[in-house]
């Protein structure tokens, strides 16, 4: 088997490039078999085990989901690995530690957070966690984050050290039942951040984790849980990138959050999947659950998201606003270019008292790509005073993409105040010509006139990710005047 | 400084520029006036390097380099300005970011050191107070709900920004009050210099009494028909542009 994939690994790449580490992998195929492999290979205890089972056969009872607004080949889940795990040369205690193969992964990526991982003594230092293939790699600053009684360590490693807060929290925001790629998830999912603010105290640097996909072949099932007791704040980043392939790679993580009284989490994302290529060949699906519930009263939970990459992005990112005076917000930047597709946008819940939400989204469609925006705002009956602003805006770059929008707003309670705006619009000729005409040139102009129409929701991500994706943005727009 | 020979140009396959000669050197104000479609914008598009209109004949020569072959982008690098007619909006982008982005551009053109925050601020504040533009409005994006005066005026704190070498006013004072008038025109007067050169194309006579012009042309039906000092502007005030049509077709 590994020699296998040895010879896949060894194709050439590009941005996207593979790394050269011995992986010890399931054979393809989803049967309960895989299941206890993948339980038992992570030695997991038995009501874990239980529970994956249980999430695995109501999973067969269900249909895969067809009502979005996008078109993909199904998946194959048989063919597909469900675990993959780099071999780590001994216990890490620190960066200069870890599998130099995999430093120099890093160093590739060039992630800025690494960099000032590095310069030790930077006043803003970030505490990363990094998956490789499901499999948590490193997770740095665990010892300064738990002088505060902060846990953030690996989804498995919590199972393993904190079973009383997995059993208490996993599952209660997205069960199982919610939807077919959750309970995929909830089966097979390997690894991904778990994290625990106690009460009172507010998490002194940003959390993060770097999602890559390595292997061939390999579906990724990552499962991130984050709760925040009462008076506490958390601000997570989530990055992802994966190599080029000509075939496509599930991406199907759910992530749930929990924010007790007056706490507030933020967590904001910046995903670059592969896309696939020009003509739409291969690319991630990123199919993904996330939601975050205001427990109890004044919680907050802002989703902030900058997606660029995936052939296929597939994503509602909610809050339940259960708690008194809870607040939700959504601010997304969704990007497709060449033959990309989206469907992504928020649903915010309204159950309590007194509660607002928020939700800016940005759309950008460019070459022959669609982008759709499907949010939903439902005040339930007893959700006195709710209030919503929604704003959903498209940019269309080219004459050949879409951009969609389907609202759903359910009112319940005629107390409710829901605002909503819509715009549609393109790059002007004029203002490309404005911006020639004062020496900026075209590549640039478009960099301008986005980072603009993007403002709203880049301001809202923490510094260090929003260069990144200004950038990223950039990048990805190249070559789409038209 | 500038140097046209024989120009012709068309738009969708309709010729708006029949062979138009000018020469302009540093340090002069030259105004272009004509009744309307006498190619007048179309002249002040085709030299900043609008791609839609096709120059057919003719040649321009721009401190000796050929204009024609250079794109837009690198013509405005080179020093040459348009003050739009019609000033386009441009959301989310602050005026002081666009500024900044644009002055940066120029120098990497020229191979000069980026231009330090400090140096910037600085340049700001002075030229703001020397076109008495408001501060508030530089903050905000790109002409986004400006009122026509305020673009106008915007144009021309953009030129004091930029410090072009040849500036084109394309009909400034169009949908200005007699204040706004007075403002742009003391601002141009300032920013006016031995080194630089001014066209300004209106079709009144009413700027010109702010800007006082050392030559006047008179564009119609695509050519320059007839030139003179600042006198000329008088007469086609006095009589209209009739005269000069009948003078031509006699």
């Amino acid at each position: 088997m590994n020699e296998v994939l040895e010879q896949k690994i060894n194709t050439d790449y590009k941005y996207g490039f593979v790394t050269d580490i011995d992986a010890d992998s399931a054979p393809k195929g989803l049967n309960e078999d895989i299941i206890r492999f993948i339980s038992a290979k992570k030695n997991e205890p038995e009501w874990m085990l239980t529970y994956r089972l249980k999430a695995f056969r109501h999973w067969l009872t269900m249909e895969e989901p067809n009502w979005a607004h996008v078109s993909y080949p199904k998946p194959d889940f048989q063919d597909i690995i469900y675990y993959s795990a780099p071999k780590p040369k001994k216990v890490l205690n620190s960066l200069d530690e870890v599998d130099p193969e995999l430093l120099k992964t890093f160093q590739k990526l060039g992630i800025s957070i690494l960099e000032q991982e590095r310069l030790s003594g930077v006043e803003s230092r970030i505490a990363l966690d990094v998956i490789v293939d499901s499999v948590s790699v490193k997770t740095t600053f665990k010892a300064t984050l738990a002088e505060k009684g902060i846990i953030f360590c690996s989804f498995g490693e919590a199972i393993q050290e904190h079973p009383e807060l997995v059993k208490k929290y996993m599952s209660t925001v997205v069960p199982y039942t919610d939807n077919f790629y959750a309970a995929l998830n909830s089966a097979v999912f390997t690894d991904g951040s778990f994290c625990y603010i106690p009460k009172g105290v507010r998490c002194p640097m940003e959390l993060s984790t770097y999602f890559r996909i390595e292997a061939a072949g390999t579906g990724q099932f990552e499962r991130t849980l984050i709760i925040a007791d009462e008076d506490s704040y958390v601000s997570y980043l989530e990055g992802c990138t994966a190599p080029m392939r000509d075939e496509n790679q599930l991406h199907a993580a759910v992530v749930e959050l929990v924010a007790h009284k007056n706490a507030q989490i933020k967590y904001s994302t910046v995903q670059n999947w592969y896309p696939g290529d020009k003509q739409g060949k291969g690319g991630v699906f990123n199919f993904v659950t996330k939601r975050g519930i205001c427990l109890e009263e004044n919680a907050k939970i802002s989703w902030t998201q900058v997606e660029t990459g995936s052939a296929i992005t597939w994503k509602y990112p909610s809050v339940i606003l259960k708690g008194d005076n809870s607040i939700g917000e959504f601010y997304s930047v969704a990007l497709t270019n060449n033959y990309q597709q989206a469907d992504t946008g928020t649903k915010m819940i309204h159950i309590g008292r007194n509660t607002k939400s928020t939700i800016i989204s940005k759309g950008i469609s460019a070459g022959f790509s669609n982008n759709s925006y499907r949010g939903l705002v439902r005040i339930a009956k007893g959700a006195e005073n709710a209030r919503n602003f929604s704003q959903c805006d498209s940019l269309l770059m080219s004459d050949q993409c879409g951009a969609h929008t389907f609202p759903y707003i359910e009112i319940k309670n005629n107390t409710a105040i829901v605002e909503h705006e819509a715009t549609t619009s393109k790059i002007g000729e004029d203002q490309l010509f404005y911006c020639k005409q004062r020496g900026i040139d075209n590549e640039k102009a478009i960099g301008l006139i986005v980072n603009g129409y993007c403002k709203d929701v880049l301001s809202q991500l923490p510094m260090e990710f929003a260069v990144e994706a200004q950038k990223l943005l950039e990048v990805s727009l190249e070559g789409s005047v038209g | 400084m500038l140097s046209i020979k024989n120009l012709h140009a068309s738009i969708d396959g309709k010729e708006i520029l029949r062979g138009i000669n000018l020469e302009i050197k540093t340090g002069e104000v030259h105004a272009i006036m004509g009744p309307n479609g006498s190619g007048k914008s179309t002249l002040a598009a085709v030299l900043a390097g609008r791609s839609e209109y096709e120059v057919t004949q003719g040649e321009v020569l721009y401190n000796g380099i050929n204009l024609l072959e250079l794109e837009a982008e690198d013509r405005a690098r080179e020093g040459i300005f348009l003050a739009f007619q019609y000033p386009i909006e441009i959301p989310g982008v602050s005026n002081i970011n666009f500024l900044k982005t644009a002055i940066s551009e120029i120098r990497a053109y020229k191979g000069l050191e980026p231009m330090a925050a400090k140096d910037f601020l600085t340049l700001l504040k002075e030229k703001q107070e020397l076109v008495e533009i408001d501060r508030a409005l530089i903050s905000r994006s790109i002409n986004e709900g400006f009122s026509g005066g305020e673009k106008k005026r915007n144009e021309i704190f953009q030129m004091a920004m930029l410090e072009p070498k040849l500036s084109i006013l394309d009909e400034t004072d169009s949908g200005l009050d007699i204040d706004a008038l007075r403002i742009v025109a003391n601002g141009v007067n300032k920013l006016k210099s031995e080194e630089n050169a001014t066209v300004i194309i209106t079709h009144y006579q009413r700027l010109l009494d702010y800007i006082v012009p050392d030559f006047v042309h008179v564009l119609y039906n695509g050519q320059i028909v007839k030139s003179g000092s600042k006198d000329l502007a008088l007469e086609l005030e006095e009589n209209g542009y009739d005269y000069i049509k009948a003078e031509v077709e006699a």
